[in-house]
């Protein structure tokens, strides 16, 4: 029973991370409906950018300022160059568009600084937490810990940027109704530049914890495919629900990989999320906080 | 002035309906069956033009590949462009039909390798029928999602059952020598004939399928699917066709990747990877277009072939050494680029501009 707690605490601080990505994901796509397949890219460069701003002497805070200043820049021409051209297209031309995106964001990425695995230390020990392992004798590491702090700090501080400025309240307005928010006079570009920096910084933060425990490197762009179930169970419009979503993910597949994954031969972590989505799709189209679609002739 | 269709009238109803109405596309098109038929052979066999010529490079390096890669375009075009269902899952119904190809030449004996290319097609079809399941409740990238989850389960699958692969280590297949009719396909010159064949065969069925009731279904699915039931085209019929038929091409692509062009492949080829490859194909070459998958295949089998020997070429004249990696990543930007340039600019692709030039052909050279 022990042990089936520490396989869950551990799933579950994983699946923070998996909805850090997804909710880099549900903020684009609730403002704009883009269902942004580079977001894992975009994890990617973020990362890469600062590692690579630390190893030319930069301090953290700078590098992590530049960083964030890519990202600005990236939202910037994104917003030029795919989303104004193929304002009204249907959705399926955008997500090939940021297919399309994800592979100009790496190339860019891997030319400017190289693609060898760079280390990234945050000053955080990734051991076991000591009292916890006298206590109970669970291997729950710190780093974790710390880690979903971080990102319960990050929905708390989108919590308040969405409720309480003026800006994040134009961002509400946009994806609740577009033609609505552009009659009382909210610029949709503007609107969509911000959004898609917002998704630069949770990107950057994401990358920073992520690059933190497994390197920066180019795997870092497979988080976007761990996030699609995500956002499958957790509806493609909630932030709550990328949350869960993300928590039972994370969950679930290691629970999966350690109790069915030993009679199919492992390594199941790969398609689980996708087949726990599926089956979940077939039940509940719109996910467990999507608004419910209902298709009109 | 040449290619104008003024005096050629339809007297017949089969005239009407035949496949390449124009008499100079009649034309063109025989004269290109011809060259890549007799002409490219004969030039490989011409001494002279050999030894100007690697032959061999280009028949396994290019074509062989090129025509591969426009099978399994065509398959996902089927199933993306016609029928509306946007798949991210093609190599990993490529990865079935070499796996299956495999088995089937293995286990069964004294079995016709053409056989088990159709057979290996097959089971693609199922797996894709399997998978396509989903479809008819969710649609658009729900659906993309689902695809995604065929192509991770099956690379799994492939890798971890060790049956499938007669148990060699991480699943690496070895093709076994391709014999059609008792007649050995061992040089590059063979292989390429025998899969030009196949390929235009399956080509031919292809361009004839979505002119036909059950392309126009697709057609309809795809434009709108409410609509399309609502006038009595079965959703459920018509959605699992397309993805039995797109990943019986897939399928065939896969056993022709396997046997004809790499001979060695393991589940791990067949990554996401390439899908996206073939996804790019089909935006390129025109979605929704038979000409397209062959343009957009050849234009993205022969960009990273160009790039290198551009870069080879300006490292050479220069005396200077290109970065490693260079060449791969400014592709991989190239690749990112152009998928949103032609989607920005021409969202019909490359075929697009082939029909528009057509127009203009027309007229030319009085254009009143």
């Amino acid at each position: 029973m022990q042990f089936f707690f520490e396989v869950l605490i551990g799933g579950l601080l994983a699946g923070v991370m998996y909805s850090l990505v997804a909710l880099g994901f549900v903020l684009i796509y609730k403002a704009s409906g883009v269902f942004n397949f580079a977001q894992g890219a975009m994890v990617f460069f973020a990362a890469l950018t600062t590692v690579g701003f630390i190893s030319m002497g930069a301090p953290f805070w700078l590098a992590v300022a530049l960083a964030l200043l890519a990202m600005a820049a990236l939202a910037f021409f994104t917003e030029r160059l795919v989303l104004r051209p193929l304002v009204n297209q249907p959705q399926i031309t955008l997500f090939m568009a940021t297919i399309g995106l994800a592979f100009f964001i790496e190339g860019i990425a891997q030319l400017t600084w190289g693609a060898q695995v760079h280390a990234l230390d945050l000053g955080i020990a990734d051991e076991p937490i000591e009292w916890l392992m006298g206590n109970t004798g669970m291997n729950i590491s710190k780093f974790d810990l710390v880690a979903s702090g971080i990102a319960a700090a990050l929905v708390a501080v989108l919590a308040v940027f969405f409720n309480k400025t003026r800006t994040g309240r134009a961002l509400r307005a946009v994806a609740d109704d577009h033609q609505a928010a552009l009659a009382v006079g909210i610029s949709l570009h503007r609107i969509w530049v911000i959004v898609w920096m917002v998704a630069g910084f949770v990107a950057l933060v994401t990358g920073l914890l992520w690059g933190a425990r497994n390197g920066v490197q180019f795997a870092l762009t497979f988080l976007a495919l761990k996030a699609l179930p995500v956002l499958i169970l957790g509806g493609f419009e909630s932030i709550a629900g990328a949350i869960v979503g993300g928590l039972i993910v994370g969950a679930s597949e290691k629970l999966a990989e350690v109790y069915i994954g030993p009679h199919v031969g492992g390594g199941i972590e790969s398609w689980f999320p996708y087949a726990l989505a599926l089956a979940f799709l077939l039940i509940r189209p719109e996910g467990l906080f999507g608004e419910r679609r209902i298709d009109r002739v | 002035m040449l290619y104008r269709e003024a005096g050629q009238f339809k007297t017949t109803y089969a005239a009407d309906q035949q496949l390449f109405p124009i008499r100079q596309d009649r034309i063109g098109m025989a004269i290109l069956l011809a060259v890549v038929f007799v002409g490219v052979p004969v030039a490989a066999a011409t001494p002279a033009l050999a030894g100007m010529i690697d032959f061999n490079y280009w028949f396994s390096g290019v074509l062989i590949p090129f025509l591969i890669f426009s099978l399994a375009a065509l398959g996902l075009n089927i199933l993306t462009g016609y029928a509306g269902q946007l798949s991210l899952g093609s190599a990993a119904f490529m990865a079935v039909g070499a796996f299956a190809a495999y088995n089937f030449e293995l286990r069964v004996p004294g079995m016709p390798m053409l056989a088990s290319f159709i057979l290996a097609g097959v089971v693609a079809a199922l797996i894709g029928i399997v998978f396509g399941l989903p479809s008819l409740r969710i649609k658009g990238f729900y659906l993309a999602v689902a695809t995604l989850a065929a192509q991770f389960f099956v690379v799994w699958a492939l890798t971890k059952f060790g049956w499938l692969s007669n148990y060699s280590s991480s699943g690496v297949i070895t093709a076994q020598k391709l014999v059609v009719f008792g007649y050995a396909v061992d040089t590059p010159v063979k292989r390429y004939l025998l899969v030009l064949a196949i390929v235009s065969v399956m080509a031919l069925a292809a361009k004839n399928m979505v002119r036909s009731s059950i392309g126009r279904a697709w057609m309809a699915v795809r434009d709108m699917d409410v609509a399309a039931e609502v006038v009595g085209i079965p959703m459920v019929k018509t959605k699992l066709l397309a993805f039995a038929i797109s990943s019986f091409y897939c399928g065939v692509a896969g056993a022709l990747y396997a046997f004809a062009y790499l001979g060695t492949v393991e589940p791990a080829g067949f990554e996401l990877e390439l899908s996206f490859r073939i996804l790019f194909m089909i935006i390129i070459g025109g979605v929704g277009s038979i000409l397209g998958s062959f343009l957009g295949a050849g234009f993205i089998v022969l960009l990273p072939i160009f790039m290198d020997l551009s870069a080879a070429s300006i490292e050479r004249s220069f005396g200077l050494a290109l970065p490693a990696g260079l060449v791969s990543n400014l592709t991989l930007i190239l690749f990112g680029a152009l998928i949103v340039f032609f989607l920005v600019v021409e969202p019909l692709g490359l075929a697009r501009l082939w029909q528009i030039a057509k127009e203009k052909l027309r007229l030319w050279p009085f254009p009143h």
